[in-house]
């Protein structure tokens, strides 16, 4: 696979002035997409829209990598109640900053995707559920969803069509957990953000017990692309498997950190040491995290090859999840490192599960022995006991999230847990 | 004595608007919280009742929402709360040298207030600004990024002097060389 990146303009976010503005979205194509769907000859059906995008295998950008056509497919036939899309800028796994750029620099390509969305699942009310630190942005797009009213792409009747639907946004209030989406619905329904069990699945019982959906900002965003161009258009960009534009959002120890728009597939090296301009003072790269905080890191000299696409990743040992690539020196301890991501997830566990409340706990206090100079050898035997009786055995998957961090740092990076530990010695009897 | 706390005409019209948005009123709960909390500048139990008594809903759903949010001050906290991020991106990238330095300028520890009331210091999980790290975000609102200790020096003075930092838009790298 070979990806001209170089010479790749970016297409979900184009480098256009001003177009966070609907007047400057309309005259550079936008709501183009959404006026192909509901009027005119091109008029599709909710079931074309659908087929489309399930085609076009846009899959998830919020981390689990599900084709959103398929998901959308999962929606009941319509029985004259209430049916809800939830879109999902939560947007808090650590190395995580890419929904902002598009609720900064171009609000309407995701509305725009909502709009088609909710007309394809025959959807009445879309809610946007935005982190609550992101105060700003959530103001940007309160904005830019009045200003879609106004022109009479939101609301009722939309042009003349018959569909109609409402937006509105939800802040959060600070809880990672309220990103998963069945946590996300409690959430919006004013409780708790607890996860809920599954089955049922959202599509046959989510908001307030109806269908629903819950669908990445970034994910929608591609939709009007796919509209636009055609699912098979869509299918060669990047990846064969993983196909599209992705926001790459690049931190830790590199030069040009920031967020950067580029295909899918992209080789790991080429994202570290040609877009981000490689490691501050030539140093080497000891482990990356690729996708956010719950995928597991990769070491700095195992990278050749390994490409950002989830089979790619998957055969490296580690996974897409939000293309939130954090780049860590030689100079960074890996206990210390591991250290604060159980740190996180400890704050983060909602408390329902026990695996998942007091392992989480146990984690980061094991490790935080380890970093002291208090840990033993049998320490890590510990952590990965701790880790195996997390894992699969939640209701949602923040245990799994915090227990692969561990366990993979352990596996690849042991000379420096081992190098904290003192050793164990047993007195044999 | 606990103070009163009451919303006026305006918050209640406000109010209204925000139950309108869902099929019931139990959801409201979270942005009414963010309304009393901007308004009073916490939501201690007398807020929270507040709260229950204006949606009819009772004290404890309103308390274990709130008490559930990180972002939701259930006591009383500096005028400027300023939430040092350290999680990973900004751990590597100097989160704790920044948190240490403000500790240090400001005679108090994380989770605590300075005594004039001034200034409360957390360190706070991933807020989402990693490629600009070290960061911090004040009272729930503004972002400051790529943060020195002589950034963190001049926010502090300009905060003394009730100047809020301006929201700092961070273009993408591609669009920079292009335009």
């Amino acid at each position: 696979m070979n990806i001209d990146w170089k010479n790749y303009k970016p297409i979900l976010i184009p480098a256009i002035k001003d177009l966070h503005k609907i007047d400057v979205y309309e005259k550079n194509g936008g709501y183009k997409a959404l006026k192909k769907v509901l009027s005119g000859k091109s008029k599709m059906t909710p079931e074309e829209v659908v087929n489309e995008v399930k085609d076009a295998n846009i899959r998830g950008r919020g981390g689990a990598g599900f084709n959103a056509g398929l998901k959308w497919s999962f929606m009941p036939k319509p029985d004259g109640g209430p049916r809800y899309l939830a879109c999902n800028g939560d947007e808090s796994e650590p190395g995580t900053f890419k929904d902002r750029k598009i609720f900064e620099y171009n609000p309407h390509s995701f509305i725009e995707g909502a709009i088609i969305a909710a007309y394809a699942m025959q959807i009445q009310t879309i809610y946007v559920y935005i982190r609550g630190e992101y105060r700003d942005f959530i103001d940007m797009m309160d904005v830019a969803i009045s200003d879609a009213y106004k022109k009479g792409y939101l609301g009722k009747d939309i042009l003349k069509s018959g569909f109609s639907v409402d937006m509105y946004t939800h802040m959060g209030a600070g809880a990672y957990i309220c990103g998963e989406e069945s946590s996300l619905m409690n959430s919006l329904e004013g409780k708790r953000g607890y996860p809920r069990v599954k089955p049922p699945f959202p599509a046959q019982k989510g908001l307030w017990g109806r269908p629903t959906t819950i669908n990445n900002i970034e994910t929608l965003a591609n939709v009007p692309l796919v509209i636009n161009n055609g699912a098979k258009w869509f299918k060669g960009i990047g990846a064969e498997t993983h196909p599209g534009p992705v926001l790459y959002g690049i931190s830790g120890h590199v030069n040009r950190p920031g967020v950067y728009e580029y295909p899918t597939g992209m080789l790991l090296t080429d994202l570290i040491n040609e877009v981000a301009g490689g490691v501050p003072g030539g140093k080497k790269v000891k482990a990356v995290v690729p996708g956010g905080s719950s995928t597991p890191p990769l070491r700095g000299d195992s990278l050749d090859g390994v490409r950002m696409d989830a089979d790619s990743l998957r055969e490296a040992g580690s996974m897409m999840g939000t293309a939130g690539i954090c780049v860590v020196d030689e100079t960074v301890d890996m206990v210390d490192f591991t250290w604060r991501i159980s740190g996180f997830y400890h704050h983060e566990s909602c408390g329902q599960c026990t695996p998942c409340r007091d392992g989480t706990g146990w984690l980061e206090k094991t490790l935080d022995k380890i970093r002291r100079g208090d840990g033993e050898m049998r320490d890590i035997d510990l952590l990965y006991e701790i880790c195996t009786k997390m894992e699969g055995r939640t209701i949602c998957a923040l245990a799994d999230a915090a227990a692969w961090p561990v366990r993979y740092a352990l596996d690849r990076f042991r000379e420096d847990f081992e190098a904290r530990c003192k050793k164990t010695v047993y007195a044999l009897a | 004595m606990s103070k009163e706390y009451t919303f006026d005409k305006d918050d209640l019209k406000k109010i209204e608007e925000i139950k309108s948005r869902y099929p019931e009123v139990t959801p409201a709960v979270m942005p009414v919280l963010w309304l009393a909390q901007d308004k009073f500048g916490h939501v201690e139990p007398a807020v929270q009742k507040l709260v229950a008594d204006t949606l009819g809903l009772p004290q404890a759903h309103v308390q274990g929402v709130a008490s559930f949010y990180t972002q939701y001050y259930k006591k009383e906290k500096g005028k400027f709360v300023l939430d040092v991020c350290t999680s990973f991106s900004c751990q590597i990238c100097g989160g704790y040298e920044i948190l240490d330095h403000l500790e240090n300028k400001l005679g108090i520890k994380a989770g605590e207030t300075t005594e004039d009331g001034m200034f409360s210091i957390q360190s706070v999980e991933c807020l989402g600004a990693c490629g600009y790290a070290p960061m911090l975000q004040v009272t729930n609102d503004k972002y400051v990024n790529n943060l020195t200790t002589e950034k963190v020096d001049s926010l502090i003075e300009n905060l003394k002097q009730g100047k809020m930092p301006e929201f700092e838009s961070i273009p993408m790298p591609q669009h920079e060389t292009e335009s």
